[in-house]
């Protein structure tokens, strides 16, 4: 079998999660004795090409065209379609990152075949790979088999593979091959134009070593004032998931997960945070959790040390007298 | 512009999900309209608004299904289109887009909209396979559209707080990143009006779209713990106690 991986990278850097779909690679191909290699697509990106060179691939492939400069969902899908199509691998796997969501569903399809997203991992099972998702935000994981005939497109989360365990090349570097492709302006139809930021956040919670979160739970923006002296007695930060900042009840910059920011507190107290998977990635690097949710089934708890099963306008009164006694 | 809005109705967000083999119960929860969907018909709606047109609310499942889409009717979706069948569940990403778009190749219509994602499957492909399947240009996790002249100039949300601004022609497929708008509330006076308008229901068999399965979902089960977590119980008072305890003697982190 070959294993194709194609990474990412904006405007010459790294997006690190392709050594994670790199390492999911290489585990994969010791389970079946695949080979490995890997894709590098941009303009300018040769350097990037020479790093992936040194790791344990047996080839790396190098895309390059002037209008592959910039990241284009058109410009993508003509020209990975043309180099799969020659290049004839069994399974291509991505990070799944929002560029990828963006283009590579599409180019399954335009080779007719179907992609798998999102996987947190696989398993080789009698000759066959299933790959394991998770479905109903992250409340159950799926086991996924492919029904077509090769090659297969499948993505990785964020975080399933460690980047770190990606193993080096046994003899020097592999060898880069220049791939030209057929891409003409008007075969792109998006026009990307600046990259930007938001004005500057005012709080940057990835340095706050104390966090109270709030979720869907809390319910009314009212409610909010008790997470607020929580956090006060604590001493620590308040912070969100998505729905509450998108219902405009806390300021976007206090949105932790996939689109807010990615902290790794010593403190992560969830409060009504069912614990999706676009949360948990910004969180689940912190070094004690404690959830307090009243669904005893809430995935919020399997990533956490603490948990209590009960009614958060109990529990937050109760918990900020006794943080206050406790000082 | 004419403004179709590919809508799903999902199990409830606080429904308890019976695993079934590779799906779920169905007969004692739930269903209602996916959230991010309801994001994509608010932002049609307020396009609608701003641009006139119309706005057609396409839904694709059992008929359960038509519930959801007189939601987005009584919300001010001019037209629905149900396309009926049994087996939704079971379609894999490609079958449901191969089935939407025969749907949509029979409107006049200048813009497809989705939500980027269902909460139950969680495909999160619909959209771009649209895209695809009708040959247009498409752009995903949208925070922002502004139309002029044919062309849409768009703000797109990238990762750890990034945005991209670009620029899209006419027709094409837009997924919606939840949180663009403030999504409306149906009126009475909308909900009294919904029922004069119009559901047209079709068989996906009607629709000859059928592909063979790319993929299949071999079964669902419940995660297994990646933490040991330690439940504390008793009443708030003695919880809230015995977790700053732990969190000052055992974790050490206050």
């Amino acid at each position: 079998m070959k294993i194709l991986v194609v990474t990412e990278q904006r405007q010459g850097k790294w997006n690190n999660a392709s050594f994670e779909t790199l390492a999911a690679a290489q585990q994969m191909a010791k389970d079946t004795s695949a080979s490995v290699s890997a894709l590098v697509i941009g303009k300018g990106v040769a350097a990037l090409a020479g790093e992936v060179a040194a790791k344990n691939v047996a080839e790396v492939l190098l895309v390059e065209h002037d209008l592959l400069e910039a990241y284009t969902p058109d410009g993508y899908c003509v020209a990975l379609s043309q180099v799969i199509s020659a290049a004839k691998p069994d399974l291509v796997l991505f990070p799944h990152t929002y560029q990828v969501r963006d283009f590579a569903p599409k180019l399954a399809a335009m080779l007719g075949k179907g992609m798998v997203g999102d996987c947190i991992g696989y398993r080789y099972e009698g000759g066959k790979l299933v790959f394991v998702r998770q479905m109903f935000q992250g409340k159950t994981v799926a086991d996924v088999t492919f029904q077509a005939a090769a090659p297969w497109f499948a993505s990785f989360q964020a975080g399933a593979f460690r980047s770190d365990l990606v193993t080096a090349h046994d003899s020097g570097k592999a060898q880069v091959n220049g791939i030209s492709v057929n891409l003409k302006a008007d075969q792109i139809r998006t026009k990307p134009l600046d990259l930007f930021k938001e004005a500057k956040s005012a709080v940057d919670l990835t340095q706050a070593p104390l966090i109270v979160a709030i979720g869907r739970g809390i319910k009314a923006p009212e409610n909010i004032p008790q997470a607020e002296a929580l956090a006060k007695a604590l001493g620590g930060e308040i912070a969100a998931s998505r729905p509450i900042c998108d219902e405009g009840w806390l300021p976007m910059e206090r949105q932790i997960g996939s689109s807010g920011q990615t902290v790794a507190p010593k403190l992560y107290l969830a409060l009504g945070i069912s614990g999706a998977i676009q949360h948990v990635v910004g969180m689940k690097g912190a070094r004690t959790i404690v959830a307090i949710n009243k669904d005893q089934n809430a995935p919020i708890f399997e990533i956490a040390d603490y948990g209590v099963v009960g009614d958060i306008f109990e529990i937050m009164p109760a918990l900020t007298e006794a943080l206050q006694q406790a000082k | 512009m004419n403004i179709i809005v590919c809508i799903k109705q999902v199990p409830a967000k606080d429904a308890p999900l019976a695993i079934a083999g590779n799906w779920i119960r169905e007969s004692d929860i739930g269903f209602e309209m996916n959230e991010p969907d309801s994001y994509a018909l608010e932002e049609a709606l307020r396009l609608k608004e701003k641009h006139g047109g119309e706005v057609v609310a396409l839904s694709m499942g059992p008929e359960r299904v038509k519930q959801t889409i007189k939601e987005a009717l009584a919300k001010g979706a001019d037209r629905g289109i149900h396309i009926a069948d049994d087996q939704f569940a079971q379609l894999d990403p490609l079958g449901s887009a191969n089935s939407l778009a025969a749907a949509i190749k029979r409107q006049s219509c200048d813009l497809v909209l989705t939500g980027l994602q269902s909460d139950d499957h969680g495909f999160g492909q619909t959209g771009v396979l649209l895209a695809g399947l009708l040959d247009w240009p498409h752009a995903t996790i949208i925070m922002a559209i502004e139309v002029q002249d044919r062309k849409m100039r768009l703000k797109r949300e990238l990762e750890a707080g990034w945005f991209q601004h670009l620029e899209c022609p006419l027709p094409a497929v837009l997924t919606i990143q939840s949180g663009i708008n403030k999504v409306r509330y149906a009126t009475l006076k909308g909900i009294m009006a919904a029922k004069k308008k119009e559901i047209v229901v079709i068989t996906r068999e009607s629709l000859s779209a059928s592909s063979e399965p790319t993929q299949r979902v071999e079964k669902i089960y419940l995660p297994a713990k990646s933490k040991k977590t330690e439940f504390i119980t008793g009443t708030p008072k003695e919880v809230a106690t015995k977790l700053v305890e732990k969190l000052k003697f055992e974790a050490r982190v206050i």
